[in-house]
């Protein structure tokens, strides 16, 4: 006998069990309700539609046609109001009882819509159905739209409306794209190809309020303050099964409908498929599992015996020109193991998570024409053993020998682009090679090859060796450290000729090896960031040295130390007695006097960091830096105030520069002495920048040292006046901050570069050097210690206190 | 049986940072690495008691803050020509909360 059907909601899962249920020509009497006014679509090529790349009409997967033919009576625009379970029936919008057999649930998905103030102004919309695409097709070029949420919908939405012209900006919540699926360094690629695409990404942006004028969206705010002014504004943020109608029919709901493995409900009548179920405590959100649901409950809906198996997943971004695939479970964690290759020449990504030699995880960006070929290794668990040294290479390598990388460039023809930045070819290299130019120095000066970005400095090599042979070895040039062959200097370089502001991108531009780093690097590249970026980076605590992670110099019995700045070796009874109220309440084994013309509280534990700070900063100071690559004294002599021999103010001096200098970071520290007559009471010839002050104005040396080596400061230039003094000296310490390797001295540098081209620079750049300066102190001119205290003081206690646990 | 203590938020320790517990029997280090996983370790280098808590995470390891020495946060093994290893508890999230195993404790009065 015909069994009476009825299915809610004509969505991509529902559309399957029919289909399933038709082929097999089941003997059911379908009735189809669907709240939206139309039939089965498909809903994942709404982005397509939406860039205009396809129609709806080309979407559209179950027409009128194919309902007549396989007898469905179709209810679109009419929603199930009640479901009375006892009596199986169902109730329509329009109050007709209509009875069921079984009934089945594929309800899919409500939007999340974040209650923001201002969530429910026009213009404020979701991303989910033809409605949405049609609102944002019908926004013309040139107007405004934010979304907020970065992920897979948010950036399908903001590529597609960035296709016809509008000015789109996305706002994320957590500090990459995509975070759920891809790791930092694949989420910088998609960030700067969607920069490329026009549209303005902001990443760790929280939304505050959404402003209206009558009663239409006109911009959203961000925490900071920031107006995004949009005509349109669309919430991507996520999704919530649809189970209020399942959960007034009474029902087992969780975070979706509860079903077994047959796709049953609590009610053995009632089924349910798509989004709105929740499975093993699972909800689903991508179509591959929901087809294996569909062809599930159509089989027991037809009384065979099948079981729905939850399989691994990935994804794909359809947006043209971002290329990116994750699967699995890329993680680190125990015993797993990373394989990472970046070809930052191509932008491609690609990182491998191996636990026991089974591929875990993958995220690919800019070629993922393997990723099938991985996915199906991370599926079947291969034993990937014997492939691993050329596995990341992909299908292409496997089965042969590694490669030589020798042979690779041996075997490339000669109009082969070895620099991209100066299209130069292999063949052009040969030539300046036969030509006489034997080294890397030569041939970058004839061709210009490996001139610019650098990059193919390897490469270049590579040529030299392969054409002369033993004639030609490659300097191992000193990098950083294990995570890169670059230097220093060729990091530099990288980071202000790319524009890179962030350290995923220097990972990925410059070929890094590691996944995140390392404690060698992280310092250094941190630093150069911040000096070369300093508006556009937010400095990382976390690739700092404990020191000035916490502002404070750590003991070897894991206490700390605390300067405070005495401006120029100045202080006053107050500022005295508030040291010595502090040592006594914090209980301080060691108060000492420095060399650097200031007090030391020795051994204070880490918990009590903020409140002594606290304390120091009532009194009127503040961090001394002692901790510091930056600014750590300015040391001065008396002076005119009362020695008999000065010449100038060098105390006073002294004090303006520190107050103009302090907070700054600088490859190393820096410290400088103002000494107001040549005897050098303060050693100001033995500093990284000295002042001697003499009758006819400031002698400005720079280069000396007092550690390790002991050198006497040159010359840098003599000026007249105190304002003159502090300008050449800002100018110099911003070349320095600009230009010197991590870790060195200023006497380093400029044993590098020498003296003479610095001279050129800060007479000739001095107005340019002083305004960068001023830019970056704007933000670094500030008193860490009082920050600290004021919000980050429950980061130096410890996490929990278990002492009182027993451990029986 | 394995009992787990819940100890924090996550978010209560930064990503490729640490953050320390204190137990009646000494200080354990809690990290969490770049991609969200959490680990348990003596708070003590197996150098000079160096404390861990304070060495910079990158990928699965900590760099001791007071010599460099670089220890694996998953066997607590010193790296490289180091030698030398420090007892590690087991450690996880769960919905965004970072739980520590009770016999840990018990472990500790053991060691
Ligand atoms: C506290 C102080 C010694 C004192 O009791 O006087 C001191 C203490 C330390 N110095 Fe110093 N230096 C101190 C003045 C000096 C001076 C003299 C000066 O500043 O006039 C020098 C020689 C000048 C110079 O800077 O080169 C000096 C040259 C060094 C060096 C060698 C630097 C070099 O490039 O050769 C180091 C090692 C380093 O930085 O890598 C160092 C490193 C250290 C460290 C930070 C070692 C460390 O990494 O833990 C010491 C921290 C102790 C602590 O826990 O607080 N300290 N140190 C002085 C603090 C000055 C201040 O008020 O900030
Ligand atoms: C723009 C976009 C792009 C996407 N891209 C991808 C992708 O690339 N890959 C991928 O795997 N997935 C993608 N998805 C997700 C995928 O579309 C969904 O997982 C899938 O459509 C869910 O199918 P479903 O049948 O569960 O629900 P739906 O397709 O949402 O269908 C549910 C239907 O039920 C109706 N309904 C709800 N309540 C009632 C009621 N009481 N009475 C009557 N009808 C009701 C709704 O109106 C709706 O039409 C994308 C989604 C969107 C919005
Ligand atoms: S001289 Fe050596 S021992 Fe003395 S404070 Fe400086 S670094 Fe420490
Ligand atoms: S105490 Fe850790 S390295 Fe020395």
């Amino acid at each position: 006998m015909t069994q009476k059907l009825i299915v809610i909601g004509a969505g991509m899962a529902s559309g399957r069990v029919l289909e399933h249920l038709f082929d097999a020509a089941a003997n059911y009497d379908v009735t189809l309700f669907n709240a939206e006014p139309r039939g089965n679509y498909n809903r994942i090529m709404l982005s397509p539609v939406l860039s205009g790349d396809k129609t709806y009409a080309e979407i559209v997967t179950h027409d009128a046609d194919w309902y007549g033919a396989n007898g469905v009576t179709c209810r679109f625009g009419e929603r199930v109001a009640t479901i009375d379970r006892a009596a199986k029936t169902v109730t329509a919008e329009n109050g007709e009882v209509l009875p069921y057999d079984k009934l089945v649930f594929g309800t899919g998905s409500n939007p999340f819509m974040i209650p923001l103030p201002g969530h429910d102004l026009k213009g404020v919309i979701a991303y989910r159905d033809l409605e949405d695409t049609q609102r944002m097709m019908d926004l013309g070029p040139d107007n405004k739209c934010v979304v907020i949420g970065g992920g897979l919908l948010g950036l399908e939405a903001a590529a597609g409306m960035a296709a016809r012209g509008v000015d789109v900006t996305v706002v994320h919540i957590m500090g990459h794209l995509m975070e759920r699926q891809l790791d930092e360094a694949a989420g910088y690629l998609l960030r700067k190809a969607l920069v490329d695409k026009g549209i303005t990404v902001r990443c760790a942006a929280n939304s505050k309020e959404i402003l209206g004028h009558n009663g239409h969206v006109k911009a959203l705010v961000l925490d900071d303050g920031t107006e995004l002014p949009c005509d349109l504004l669309v919430m991507a943020v996520g999704i919530r099964p649809n189970v209020k109608l399942a959960q007034e029919a009474g029902l087992a709901v969780g975070k979706g409908i509860h079903v077994d493995d047959h796709m049953i409900t609590s009610d053995p009548d009632v089924l349910a498929v798509g989004e709105c179920v929740e499975h093993d405590g699972v909800i689903f959100g991508l179509v591959a599992p929901l087809y294996d649901q569909a062809k599930v409950a159509a089989q027991t809906l037809m009384g065979e015996h099948a079981q729905f198996v939850q399989k691994e997943l990935s994804t794909k971004l359809k947006v043209t020109g971002c290329d990116l695939f994750s699967a699995g479970d890329f993680a680190d964690g125990e015993g797993r193991e990373d394989i990472v290759f970046r070809d930052p020449a191509r932008g491609v990504y690609r990182r491998l998570v191996i636990e026991n030699h089974v591929i875990k995880g993958a995220v690919m960006y800019g070629d993922t024409a393997d990723s099938n070929w991985f996915f199906a290794l991370i599926r079947d668990k291969t034993d990937i053993a014997d492939m691993r040294d050329t596995l990341i290479f992909g299908p292409a390598y496997q089965g042969g020998t590694p490669l030589d990388p020798l042979a690779v460039v041996a075997a490339l023809p000669r109009d082969a682009e070895i620099c991209g930045c100066n299209g130069i070819c292999k063949g052009q290299i040969e030539d300046a090679i036969a030509a006489g130019a034997t080294d890397l120095g030569a041939v970058r000066l004839t061709t210009k090859a490996s001139g610019s970005c650098g990059t193919c400095t390897g490469l270049v090599e590579q040529v030299l060796a392969v054409t002369l042979g033993d004639d030609f070895v490659i300097p191992a040039a000193a990098s950083i450290c294990g995570c890169t062959d670059m230097t220093h200097e060729d990091v530099r370089r990288m980071i202000k000729s790319q524009r890179l502001t962030s350290m995923p991108a220097v990972w990925q531009e410059c070929g890094w090896k590691t996944s995140c780093g390392c404690h060698v690097c992280r310092p250094a590249l941190n630093f150069y960031l911040l000096a070369d970026w300093p508006v556009e980076y937010q400095d990382d605590p976390q690739s700092r040295f404990i020191n000035e992670r916490k502002h404070a110099n750590i003991q070897k019995d894991g206490t700390f130390s605390v300067v405070p700045r005495m401006w120029g070796g100045i202080t006053t009874p107050n500022e005295l007695r508030a040291i010595a109220d502090a040592a006594d309440k914090y209980m301080v084994p060691t108060v000492k006097v420095t060399g650097g013309q200031r007090i030391d509280l020795l051994g204070v534990k880490s918990e009590d960091l903020p409140n002594i700070w606290a304390d120091l900063n009532a009194a009127g100071m503040v961090s001394g830096h002692a901790y510091s690559k930056g600014l750590r004294t300015v040391k001065t002599c008396v002076g005119t105030d009362h020695c008999r021999f000065g010449t100038q103010d060098s105390t006073g001096l002294g004090i303006k520069l520190e107050k103009e200098l302090w907070g700054s970071w600088t490859p190393h520290k820096l410290k400088l002495g103002v000494s107001g007559c040549p005897r050098n009471c303060a050693e100001a010839t033995c500093k990284d920048i000295g002042v001697i002050c003499v009758d006819s104005g400031y002698q400005v040396s720079i280069g000396g040292a007092a550690g390790m080596d002991v050198k006497e400061t040159e010359l840098l230039l003599q000026v007249a006046t105190e304002e003159d003094a502090i300008k050449a000296i800002k100018a110099v310490t911003q070349l320095y901050r600009e230009n010197a390797t991590y870790l060195d001295r200023i006497y380093k540098w400029m044993g590098k570069v020498g003296l003479e081209w610095i001279k050129e620079r800060v007479e000739t750049q001095q107005d340019a050097l002083v305004d960068r300066f001023e830019l970056s102190q704007s933000i670094y001119r500030k008193d860490p210690w009082a920050e600290h205290a004021q919000t980050k003081a429950d980061r130096y206690q410890p996490l929990a206190n278990l002492a009182l646990e027993a451990a029986e | 049986m394995t009992e787990w203590i819940d100890i924090a938020p996550l978010d209560d320790i930064p990503k490729r940072g640490a953050r320390m517990v204190k137990t009646a029997l000494g200080c354990v280090a809690v990290f969490r690495t770049t991609t969200d996983e959490v680990f348990a370790l003596d708070n003590a280098c197996p150098h000079k008691s160096g404390p861990l808590a304070e060495g910079i995470v990158h990928g699965n390891s900590v760099t001791c803050p007071l010599h460099n020495w670089v220890i694996s946060l998953e066997t607590g093994e010193a790296q490289g020509q180091d030698q030398g290893r420090v007892a590690t508890y087991p450690a996880r999230v769960e919905k965004g909360r970072i739980l520590l195993d009770r016999a840990f404790l018990r472990a500790k009065a053991a060691a």
